[in-house]
């Protein structure tokens, strides 16, 4: 903290890791900023970061703890859980508990989870969600390196010639790595590059060369590089011979499976001057990073993916020098956290294995414990699995919402449902998750806890609080060792802070270290607690020798295997496990949007982040759109084996034919049938146990409602009388999109009985073809608004939104409300493009036809869109080439 | 020498023809006009702003007599024409007077329907027509205090509001419950009965008045339900039928009025008929814009002899009742072969509704907001189809527009 107003902390998304500076305003509120001093933004902050301020307000937080449905006191709580978690291991043994944790917790709070379960109650039954989104990359890495260690750092992607993006819509997924790589790409144009995605991302805005790739077919493509790059003879031999293990049969792999460009093109259904014009490239290119993500890792070969990958960077040399290297980005703000301490169920901690019997014993004697489980646990989907199955009797869900995020979700939601015992350490209070809890805990959230992450680039950074803490929310290792003390195990969780935590973490990562294994931050284990107050951001490993941390690893070509070599890995590549078939014939493709981050318990809360993309959408190519019938602004059914939902229809060419996408971020709070989730495959990679959430047969038809509407209120409603409904949060309202499959007898009664009859009521009916609209208007401010038509194509939402701000409707205004749009003479700045400054597309589209802007740059001088996060610039670009 | 031309009726009618007879050509006639009533020419619908006290008789007036001495026409102010002689060409009025003409024309315009209930003779019961009954009705206000309009209809509902303003307590009669019925749907007629029932008028609907007591002056009116209550002063305001008391002893051609053709002219040569006395193919007429039409016509057919024809087309009705707008034409009730769309602010006080046929627009009512009562009315006059503009049509013209603007 620099003044008591100011609080230097992390952002609490992406896995870019971004440092933020918090300003505390005299009202009470807060003001974020990027923190222009922190290496991992420079300043810089997404649209998401950006509207942090919007997201902390304790509308809907769970504030109190809560046994059976009813609230109690902490004691309580604490001592259900110790005696229920007990009855359940004296009954069925340890294993028939486990913990789901969270990449949205801290390292402390993470650290104390992974000790109680695999320390004391002895069963390694804890997994994270970080199993859905890296778990793959660890795996390769582990294969590759003997350890999960992740070479680069994002100064290399600004030092390289070459970078290739594998699997990652970085534009969107990670804006502000890709405003490095767009800035990087402006002051050197020489640096190429390659975009590999079945979609046409906004990330491919700056692709030199755009691989519109068979989903599935990745190891494929860089077998052939490999094969490619040995023709070529760009084969380090020096390091090959000296540091490496494995060439003669992983080349032969790739030859077999990948001989020539005519057959990478042929699988990959891609046109072969593409193919080479990428190998050139990788060939050419000394300076090369491979930057990838969930397209590599959310697969059921993801392990072998991310190999084919590494591969390629091994036998080149690419390793271990600046700006280059195969970089695996993570999507969480802690993922690298729960690495470190080890808190999936195939680690022990510290990056030590549970099944090597030195790390065992020596983390035994470390944590002083008899008790420490020796064989690796049950991985996430695993673990629901045996929940239905009745195996695990009881569940502690930590930060986390498995019956949105995990594949089959109505499955796991059953699972929890009739699990024995549901424990949930929330912030949140709707989440669907939480709603099934026998024991509801209430945690910190971000703002209000403090403690540190690790970023993609193994960047140590610490968060810190801001807020007084709500109600009696309690930080998570608090809670965790609550319930240890009371289960026993008092003197091994006796902590007074998260520094004791946190040193603890430092030490046992340098026991016996001495270089043997690659996580260690020795250097910081004995900071004082006020040097873990004011600790910068620092690269790990961070030992006494070099206490200002390490930029990249391997420059000394040593890897912790066995050997001391890096392994080069056989790759066979394998298809989806479930191909599309006649029934099922496309190929469910899930991801994330620009605004919105997780399952929206967080993002939903701000009005300008709802703005962009509103609804579960389904992007499908014009030809599969008129094949199916479907049309653009329509809704869709989306059916697999496993569930379905409804979305509405976007038709793009930037859609592969064959493969549609849908966001992975609607839960039951915020849509009736928007869980993506419930449709995926419950398939998972052999090694890493990572769900192949890229990869779903799935079939799509028409959804044909009796009417379409929407609904704006300034309060939420509590129940709406609608089939299809979405609720997304504005400036001042709720807005619900509505369509039902009942005929609506009299509209006029069905809005006034969700909506109040008070009030001066506006309405509009055209008996002819089922039109009806209606508007209240209380105290002269709008207080609702009811669109219902037959068709779906209804006026823009945009004017009438803008209106809820307004203190008063004027008689213009009021005349116009039911025609959804002003008058000639009222403007309407149209569906939001730039969240930061909330600039809308027809005010953009004006500037530009009036010719007062011709580039992006004069759109932000002369707007501001696009000078903030610059999520927005392709959406610009679009607007500009018309 | 110039012909004789004779106008009986010195009403708006008669008088709007003499007007543009006088633009068209000043010196081809020489005009004689005969009027019953002692005034010089007026602006009869504007009766009601001088009842309620808003306008001066002075100020109502549209012709004073000096000006009928400038344009060198001979006026018989009250006088009353018994009989015309076509045989002779001329016209005989109750006095003994005797004018010549060579055309002449009949414009003795309607009279008040006056019901045939007993009583109806008493003193204080009178009809809303005329300058006299204005003076009545203010006098009456000056010294009594009850008074009964018969009739919810435009002129019932004027009288009442000035009766009003004069500061009686008035009750309103309507033989049914939709006010206006003329003009108004039910809706709409509902949203005006609140409205005037806040001014204070008091509304007896669905009442059918049976008898006026009384022994001199008129006290009380009996409704056929029995139920009474007291009246100083009834207005009868039932609608008015064509004058046509004259042309029928005279001989010429009469059915509910004197039957016209399309340049006015009554089946009787050198006789002509304009205004609310003349029936032209079946219709007979109320407004003013359909008689000022006619005046034109007749005018033109007089002077230049070529036959501009008069086409009683498609009417619209717009008027502001005491400070109301409404507007209205075409069928506005519909049936089940129709549709309607409606705009409701009742909070605003404005109801708007068009009735749609095969996506064409066939009635409109508006109440409360009539700026695009006309472009409605021309989308009706000219059937054009409305399917492109039908979900924004009754949010106005601008919104149609900017609809353009955008595609």
């Amino acid at each position: 903290m620099n003044d008591l107003n100011t609080v230097l902390t992390t952002c609490p998304y992406c896995g870019v890791g971004c440092g933020v500076e918090v300003t505390k305003l005299e009202n009470g509120l807060v003001s974020v900023q990027g923190n222009k001093s922190h290496p991992a933004n420079f300043g810089r902050l997404c649209s998401k970061g950006s509207a942090l301020a919007d997201t902390i307000g304790l509308e809907d937080r769970l504030l109190h703890p809560m046994v059976d449905g009813k609230q109690t006191s902490w004691e309580t709580a604490l001592d259900a859980v110790t005696e229920r978690l007990k009855k359940v291991i004296s009954k069925h043994g340890p294993d028939a508990i486990a913990f789901y944790v969270s990449g949205q917790l801290l390292t402390e709070d993470y650290y104390v989870a992974n000790k109680l379960m695999k320390g004391f109650i002895g069963s390694a039954n804890i997994d994270t969600n970080s199993r859905l989104c890296m778990s793959s990359a660890v795996a390769g890495y582990k294969r590759a390196f003997g350890s999960d260690s992740v070479p680069c750092c994002y100064e290399d992607l600004e030092l390289a010639d070459l970078i290739v993006i594998e699997g990652s819509n970085t534009a969107w997924c990670h804006p502000i790595v890709f405003q490095r790589i767009v800035k990087a790409k402006k002051q050197r144009p020489e640096l190429k590059i390659v975009v590999i995605d079945p979609r046409k991302t906004a990330t491919c805005d700056i692709a030199d060369v755009h691989l519109s790739i068979r989903p599935g077919t990745d190891a494929t493509l860089f077998n052939g590089l490999l094969t490619a790059l040995n023709q070529h003879n760009k084969v380090d031999w020096n390091f090959v011979n000296q540091h490496t293990e494995g060439l003669v049969d992983t080349l032969k792999a790739a030859e077999q499976t990948a001989p020539d460009v005519a057959r990478v093109a042929q699988v990959c259904e891609l046109n072969e001057q593409v193919v080479s014009q990428f190998y050139q490239l990788f060939i050419n290119t000394e300076k090369v990073v491979t930057l990838y993500s969930q397209g590599i890792n959310q697969s059921s070969s993801g392990t072998d993916k991310s190999n084919a990958i590494i591969n390629c960077h091994l036998l080149t040399g690419r390793i271990g020098k600046p700006a280059a290297g195969p970089f695996s980005i993570t999507g969480q703000p802690n993922a690298m956290g729960g690495r470190e301490v080890g808190a999936l169920s195939n680690q022990l901690t510290a990056h030590m294995e549970l099944e090597t019997p030195e790390h065992h014993d020596l983390v035994s004697r470390f944590w002083q414990t008899d008790n420490l489980a020796a064989t690796a646990g049950l991985k996430a989907v695993d673990m629901f699995e045996a929940i239905a199955e009745g195996k695990i009797k009881a569940i502690w869900v930590i930060a986390t919402n498995p019956v949105v995020t995990l594949p089959n979700a109505d499955k796991v939601r059953k699972a929890i449902e009739d699990c024995e015992l549901v424990i949930v350490s929330e912030c949140e209070l709707n989440t669907g998750t939480a709603a099934r809890a026998d024991i509801l805990l209430p945690a910190l959230a971000w703002g209000e806890k403090t403690g540190t992450v690790t970023n993609s680039e193994r960047r140590i950074s610490r968060q810190h609080s801001f807020l007084p803490h709500p109600g009696e929310a309690e930080e998570d290792w608090w809670i965790l060792s609550e319930v240890a003390k009371r289960m026993g195990f008092g003197d091994a969780f006796n902590y007074q802070s998260s520094a004791d935590i946190f040193r603890e973490h430092a030490a046992l990562s340098g026991f016996e270290n001495n270089g043997k294994r690659d996580f260690d931050i020795s250097g910081l284990a004995g900071i004082s607690d006020q040097q873990y107050d004011t600790l910068l951001p620092v690269q790990w490993p961070v030992t006494l020798k070099n206490p200002a941390g390490t930029k990249r690893l391997f420059e000394d070509k040593y890897f912790f295997t066995r050997t001391g070599k890096a392994q080069l890995i056989p790759v066979i590549p394998r298809m989806p496990q479930n191909p599309v078939t006649v029934e099922y014939p496309l190929s469910l493709n899930t991801g994330r949007v620009r605004d919105q981050w997780h399952t929206m318990t967080r993002t939903s809360r701000s009005p300008r982040l709802n703005t962009h993309i509103s609804e579960p959408i389904v992007q499908i190519h014009p030809v599969d759109a008129s094949h199916y019938q479907l049309k653009n602004g329509g809704l869709a059914r989306l059916e697999s084996k496993w569930g379905n939902m409804l979305a509405r229809v976007v038709v793009t060419e930037e859609q592969r034919i064959g493969s549609v996408f849908v966001p992975m971020h609607w839960n039951d709070f915020l849509a009736s049938k928007g869980r993506v989730n419930s449709l995926v495959n419950p398939v998972v990679d052999s090694i890493s146990g990572q769900p192949e959430s890229k990869h779903t047969p799935v079939r799509i038809m028409p959804y044909g409602p009796v009417w379409y509407g929407f609904l704006f209120s300034r309060k939420a409603i509590k129940s709406i009388d609608s089939e299809y409904w979405v609720k997304i949060k504005g400036q001042q309202f709720y807005r619900y999109e509505l369509a039902g499959e009942k005929t609506i007898e009299n509209p006029s009664d069905w809005a006034k009985n969700q909506l109040g009859k008070n009030g001066e009521w506006i309405e509009f009916i055209d008996q002819g073809i089922n039109r009806f609209r209606a508007a209240r208007i209380v105290e002269n401010q709008l207080e609702s608004v009811v669109f219902i038509a037959s068709e779906f194509d209804l006026p823009t939402r945009s004017w009438l939104s803008q209106l809820f701000s307004e203190t008063t409707i004027s008689d213009e205004v009021r005349m116009s409300l039911l025609a959804g749009k002003p008058g000639s003479g009222l403007a309407d700045c149209g569906p939001m493009v730039c969240a930061c400054f909330g600039v809308g597309e027809n005010t953009i589209k004006d500037a530009v036809k009036t010719g007062s802007v011709k580039t992006v740059e004069e759109i932000g001088d002369l707007l501001k869109a696009g000078t903030n996060c610059g999520s927005c610039i392709p959406e610009l670009q679009k607007i500009i080439s018309g | 020498m110039k012909e004789k031309l004779v106008l009986i009726g010195n009403g708006m009618a008669g008088m709007r023809t003499v007007d543009e007879l006088l633009k068209l050509s000043p010196d081809k006639f020489e005009i004689t006009v005969f009027g019953a009533e002692p005034h010089g020419n007026y602006n009869r619908i504007m009766l009601s702003p001088v009842l309620a006290g808003d306008k001066k008789l002075s100020e109502i007036i549209i012709h004073d007599l000096q000006w009928y001495e400038d344009n060198n026409i001979n006026l018989y102010i009250g006088k009353t024409i018994t009989k015309i002689d076509h045989a002779r060409h001329r016209v005989l009025a109750d006095d003994g007077t005797i004018a010549e003409f060579d055309r002449l024309i009949i414009a003795t315009g309607s009279v008040p329907v006056m019901l045939d209930i007993s009583g109806k003779d008493l003193e204080g019961v009178i009809s809303f027509r005329h300058i006299n009954d204005v003076k009545v009705m203010i006098e009456t206000a000056k010294t009594h205090k009850n008074a009964v309009v018969i009739g919810g209809g435009l002129l019932g509902l004027e009288a009442a509001n000035g009766l009003i303003k004069q500061g009686m307590n008035v009750s309103v009669v309507h033989r049914n419950n939709v006010l206006m019925s003329q003009q108004l749907d039910q809706e709409a007629a509902g949203l005006l009965r609140s409205k005037l029932e806040e001014s204070g008028m008091n509304f007896l609907l669905d009442h059918h008045a049976e008898a006026l007591l009384g022994k001199k002056r008129v006290e009380k009116v009996r409704f056929r339900d029995g139920s009474v209550v007291k009246a100083d002063l009834v207005v009868m305001a039932v609608g008015v039928r064509p004058n046509i008391s004259l042309a029928q002893v005279s001989g010429i051609q009469c059915d509910r009025g004197i039957l016209v053709d399309d340049s006015l002219q009554t089946m009787t040569p050198k006789i002509y008929a304009v205004g609310e006395c003349v029936q032209h193919r079946d219709k007979t007429f109320g407004l003013v814009a359909p008689l000022f039409e006619q005046a034109k016509v007749l005018a033109n057919h007089l002077v230049n002899n070529d036959v501009i024809s008069y086409k009683s087309g498609a009417t619209s009705t717009q008027l502001k009742v005491t400070g109301i707008n409404l507007f209205s034409a075409g069928n506005f009730i519909g049936d089940r072969s129709t549709e309607s769309m409606v705009y409701k602010d009742f909070a605003r006080h404005i109801y708007k509704k068009l009735v749609i046929k095969n996506n064409k627009i066939i009635g409109i009512v508006l109440y409360g907001d009539t700026n695009d009562g006309l472009w409605y009315f021309s989308l009706l006059k000219d059937r054009q189809d409305i399917s492109d503009m039908r979900e924004n049509i009754l949010f106005g013209q601008h919104h149609i527009e900017t609809e353009m603007q955008i595609t």
